[in-house]
């Protein structure tokens, strides 16, 4: 197959765009915390734009994209981008340069693993953290990418799909988070109901503007070309995020006031649900999937809440929820006539794509919260997950890193 | 009249508001403020060496009582701001020579 320049420049300004998106994480969450773990919570998803973006290329992208072992893993013949070049690959992405698929594929990696630190902010001790995402990025991650999206994975040969991640990012890192919250336990005070209102909702704003925009890139570049089915799930994007963003808001004033941490609560999730359908539904379905995401995130954070679990950032709430309504609502509402690679679902008369997106659900469910305790487990055996008490209730800005996010003699 | 200035946990406030208002104390001032008390803030460790974390943030609340409340008063706080841990704060006690109110001008123990 020929070079694409349009294909090769909307995947390359694609994964630019998916990039820009973990540090709008880092705010978004960083926003969310305390004043004195505001800090320490950027630096969280900072570190996995360093960490994990050397993990990909030297082995990552080989065991989640190579040649397939069995449908359970990639080969190392990528390692260290060994044949990654300026051709197209044979099976992926045919139309634009190899590195530029791989590169795209890496900045997915990155905000997974940064996703999951939403759940373990403000305790949680950054040294456990690396070895965390290391082992979680390793045994998880790509396997579940490669599943899912690996030519010969298992779970894309059964026939689940997965247009932008709603399995692969958010179900695996919101399933992940509640697991690895479980195993950490709540922040010192949380039982007590000592205040943990948000240190800077400005700032959460801020991040979930450079997210939703980062979003096109995410949905949209999975096309991985620049034609129809691009401009399709783009609109299909913004859609769901609209109006998850206004049902969130009606549901805030039902019970409140109209709430602006609701609005962009509500982005985030209907932004999460539409990942998996982006390019497989009529974009028009962002209105469905973006109200389904909206009503049911709300009250499973409201749910989360009661149960007591400190799933700090609501990570399992908003991104495992959302992404498991997505990847269910792929099944219920996708048309092949949108995307050749997609299938008719349950309303055009293919019940059995909604159980094939079961199975995904269930299987990433179960994989990702049971490897996670594991290696949550390991971690704490080995070096210890969380902070001294001292060390927690001085924050981990001056704890963890030794810096401050505000000058001055106070804080 | 006697101002009660008393440094404590930011975690206290809700607390200490609780038991204020129980004794009919409903007006108070607080600020953000920063102190170290005689251990000279905290002492953590980073690998094998140790450094001072100074200045932690801590909650001025001042509240003007009456002579016969005072004492109520200061119970109340000392049972809402204590963990037995260093750094619960401390609570200092000044006379007050007079108090307005600036809306009706009343003054004296009208004004508190």
């Amino acid at each position: 197959m020929s070079i694409n320049y349009a294909d090769t420049a909307w995947v390359l300004m694609s994964a630019a765009m998916v990039l820009l998106m973990t540090p709008g994480l880092a705010f978004f969450y960083g926003g969310l915390v305390r004043r004195k773990n505001f800090l320490s919570t950027i630096m969280m998803s900072f570190a996995c734009l360093g960490l994990i973006g050397v993990l990909w290329v030297v082995y990552g992208y080989s065991l989640s994209f190579g040649p397939d072992r069995a449908g359970i893993i990639g080969g190392l013949d990528f390692f260290g981008l060994a044949g990654v070049g300026q051709e197209p690959s044979p099976v992926y992405a045919t139309t634009i340069p190899h590195l530029a698929f791989m590169t795209f594929q890496g900045m997915f990696a990155i905000i997974t693993v940064a996703l999951i630190t939403g759940a373990v902010v403000e305790r949680i001790k950054f040294s456990a953290l690396m070895l965390f995402s290391v082992l979680w990025f390793t045994f998880v991650y790509t396997p579940v990418a490669h599943w899912v999206w690996g030519s010969g994975g298992w779970l894309a040969k059964l026939g689940t799909l997965d247009f932008a991640g709603g399995i692969v990012v958010h179900i695996a890192a919101g399933i992940s988070a509640l697991s690895l919250a479980l195993l950490l336990g709540p922040r010192r005070g949380f039982k007590e109901k000592e205040p943990m209102e948000p240190g800077n909702i400005p700032m959460v704003a801020l991040g979930a503007g450079i997210l939703w925009f980062g979003w096109f890139g995410f949905n949209a570049g999975s096309a991985l070309t620049s034609g129809g089915l691009s401009s399709s799930a783009f609109v299909a994007t913004n859609i769901s995020a609209a109006t998850a963003a206004l049902v969130w808001m009606i549901l805030s004033w039902l019970y409140r006031r109209p709430s602006l941490l609701g609005v962009v609560t509500g982005a985030v999730a209907g932004l999460a649900a539409i990942t998996p359908a982006a390019g497989f539904v009529q974009p028009i379905m962002g209105i469905p999937i973006g109200a389904g995401a909206a009503i049911l995130c709300y009250y499973m954070m409201l749910f989360r809440a009661r149960t007591g679990i400190d799933e700090s950032l609501d990570v399992w709430a908003v991104h495992g929820m959302g992404g498991t309504w997505g990847a269910l609502a792929t099944g219920i509402f996708s048309s092949a006539a949108v995307n050749s690679a997609g299938k008719d679902g349950l309303v055009y008369g293919n019940p059995k794509q909604l159980l094939f997106q079961l199975i995904g659900v269930l299987v990433v469910w179960a994989f990702a919260f049971l490897m996670t305790w594991i290696i949550g487990k390991v971690v704490n055996a080995t070096i210890g997950l969380r902070v001294s008490s001292e060390e927690e209730s001085v924050g981990l800005d001056i704890s963890q890193h030794g810096e401050r996010a505000y000058g001055g003699p106070l804080r | 009249m006697k101002k009660i200035e008393a440094i404590i946990r930011e975690e206290k406030l809700d607390p200490i508001k609780k038991s204020l208002e129980d004794l009919g104390y409903y007006g108070m001032t607080i600020t953000e403020v920063g102190g170290r008390g005689r251990e000279k803030g905290i002492a953590l460790k980073w690998g094998t060496k140790e450094y001072h974390v100074d200045f932690l943030p801590k909650l001025k609340i001042e509240v003007i009582v009456l002579d016969e409340d005072l004492s109520p008063v200061l119970n109340a706080i000392v049972r809402s701001a204590r963990t037995g841990e260093t750094g619960d704060g401390k609570i200092f006690i000044i006379p007050v020579e007079n108090a307005i109110r600036i809306r009706t001008g009343d003054s004296g123990s009208n004004a508190v």
